[in-house]
């Protein structure tokens, strides 16, 4: 099934004209509307009509959180407050947040996109879904509501954190299918079935985002389940959940590129490269009014592919992503840099400031793990003062990264490696 | 009475307790005793005390080892029923807390301890009034 067949199936000149023309008004429309993005195209020698279609797409400036933050909160908007209807933000706690305005339309747009996705995976509007992303900032909660409902199936709008409800409804209300991450789907799964529930839920699909996952337990979650799995991506700055998701052919995302233009760059030289070898997946927003986004660099490292796909659709598919460009971690969905926890210890007396962040995944549930030296002179013959130091650490960690990490004191030294080179993270979890 | 003790901090690792017993082996040094305080899960505290304290300081922290000295009472009470409770009886009573203690090795017919409290020179106060209370000097 497909939702949108005009445009989702459009052949690669259409596809290209829109996206030319769309391309060329949204240049226009920052560079008399936001001052922060006309500055940066005049220290680049650019004029609006220097961008005559997706050709000279190369010529702009790339914006980066970097950007984000120093137009925060509302420096980038291209309409005034009043058009502007709703903000959503990242999860990350410390800092600022990255925080994305839109208005009625973008809300819209954003709906039907999140639709095509949903239609993708076969829910239609006979589907009985359940919302299990966190409704707030958040944009996943939010965006599949919003999706859902303009598709006309029917939404139970669950959020997040009470499991236990979540599968008495699913029940209950014979769900046939849900919208969460796909480490807590997995979770669902596993109450489901220790509660010998499994016979009991009707559920058919499933459409995860939101982290990265893999292959493995798409099968894992597929077999527990007896349902289709599908992989939804979308991020805070462009729009939530519903920027591209993956069809029957498990072949890559595809991307809506009337909406969104997508290019593959060289993350170290910053040059746009052919799009099928693997690079940093940069996006510049189409129709979006609140807050456009040109050359937006996502850091996820993907190839793109543009031709046509087996299920009917022509929109280029970005394949599953192979890693960032930056040394993000998404650990159960909560976007964090090791600089957070870095900075959350450098607070604490005591530590010295070599750490270790060891991720993992234990029964499906990401799991954080960080070590921390113990500063000799403040070690003493008392198993309580060292207690109280990793409680510290621990409030301190929970405050800047609003995850609840286990601590562990390690002995000096311990962390630094023999070629004085300190790594920071340890990630088990093979996700790429 | 006053005895110096190790304090090694131990990560909570396998196989670390037997690298710190080798290190003492190498140099030589005998241990008197020992026990080990952990707080349930990531890190322990090895405590013991040895025939030479300066030289296993020095060469646990050579192998790069975060410990410590502390003074601790070792003590040696006549090794019979309700021994113990006298001394422990005569620090409470004195409103002295004890962090932690445990045995360690003593003359026949004696039982020794070593005693670590809030108040360390109050407590040797204390105990240097206890009838049949000895320093160890094992």
């Amino acid at each position: 099934m497909i939702w949108n067949e005009a445009k989702e199936c459009m052949s690669r000149d259409e596809i290209e004209s829109i996206q030319s023309a769309r391309l060329v008004k949204v240049v226009n429309r920052v560079y008399h509307n936001v001052e922060y993005y006309r500055k940066k195209m005049q220290a680049a020698g650019l004029e609006p009509g220097d961008i005559k279609g997706i050709e000279d797409l190369s010529k702009l400036p790339f914006t980066t959180y970097e950007d984000l933050n120093a137009t925060y909160p509302f420096g980038l908007a291209a309409v005034p407050k009043s058009e502007l209807v709703r903000v959503h933000a990242s999860s990350g706690t410390t800092g600022k947040p990255k925080i994305a305005v839109y208005t009625r339309r973008d809300i819209d747009i954003w709906a039907e996109c999140a639709a095509r996705c949903m239609t993708m995976a076969g829910i239609t509007r006979d589907d009985v879904i359940q919302v299990g992303y966190g409704y707030g900032l958040f944009t996943g909660g939010l965006g599949a509501h919003y999706g859902a409902e303009y598709l006309g199936a029917l939404v139970i709008p669950m959020s997040t954190g009470n499991t236990e409800k979540l599968v008495n409804m699913m029940v209950d209300c014979q769900a046939t299918a849900i919208a969460c991450t796909p480490s807590y789907l997995l979770h669902v799964a596993e109450t489901l079935r220790d509660k010998k529930l499994l016979d009991k839920v009707k559920l058919r699909v499933a459409l995860c985002g939101a982290e990265p996952w893999t292959d493995n337990m798409r099968q894992q979650m597929e077999d527990l389940l007896h349902i289709k799995a599908f992989d939804i991506y979308g991020l805070t700055e462009i729009c939530g959940p519903g920027v591209a998701t993956d069809c029957e052919c498990h072949k890559g995302l595809h991307i809506w590129e009337d909406h969104f233009l997508p290019e593959i760059i060289d993350p170290a030289t910053g040059e746009q490269i052919d799009s099928s070898i693997c690079g940093e997946l940069v996006i510049t927003t189409l129709t979006k009014e609140g807050m456009p986004l040109i050359r937006y660099r996502t850091k996820d490292l993907t190839t793109i592919d543009k031709t046509p796909c087996e299920c009917g659709r022509t929109m280029a598919r970005i394949q599953r992503f192979k890693g960032r460009s930056d040394d993000m971690l998404i650990i159960r969905g909560v976007n964090v840099f090791p600089s957070q926890v870095e900075a959350a210890l450098l607070t604490i007396d005591g530590t010295t400031p070599h750490y270790m962040m060891v991720v993992d995944r234990k029964n499906n549930e990401d799991t954080l793990e960080v070590q921390v030296e113990v500063e000799d002179r403040f070690f003493s013959d008392d198993v309580r003062g060292l207690e109280e130091l990793s409680g510290k650490v621990r409030s301190a960690l929970k405050r800047a990264i609003g995850l609840n990490a286990k601590v562990k004191l390690v002995e000096p030294n311990g962390l630094v490696h023999s070629d004085g080179k300190t790594k920071h993270v340890t990630d088990n979890r093979k996700l790429y | 009475m006053l005895t110096k003790q190790l304090t090694i901090f131990m990560e909570d690792r396998e196989g670390r307790l037997c690298e710190v017993l080798e290190i003492l082996k190498e140099n030589d040094i005998n241990v008197l005793s020992a026990s080990i305080a952990d707080n349930g899960s990531d890190f322990g505290l090895f405590r013991m005390t040895v025939s030479d304290t300066e030289k296993a300081y020095e060469a646990l922290k050579a192998k790069g080892m975060m410990v410590k000295i502390t003074e601790i009472i070792a003590v040696t009470v006549p090794h019979r029923t309700g021994s113990l409770e006298t001394i422990l009886k005569a620090i409470s009573e004195a409103d002295i807390n004890i962090q932690y203690m445990y045995g360690m090795a003593s003359e026949d017919h004696q039982a020794a301890i070593a005693i670590k409290t809030d108040n360390q020179e109050k407590a040797l106060e204390v105990l240097k009034k206890v009838e049949h209370v000895t320093a160890n000097t094992n």
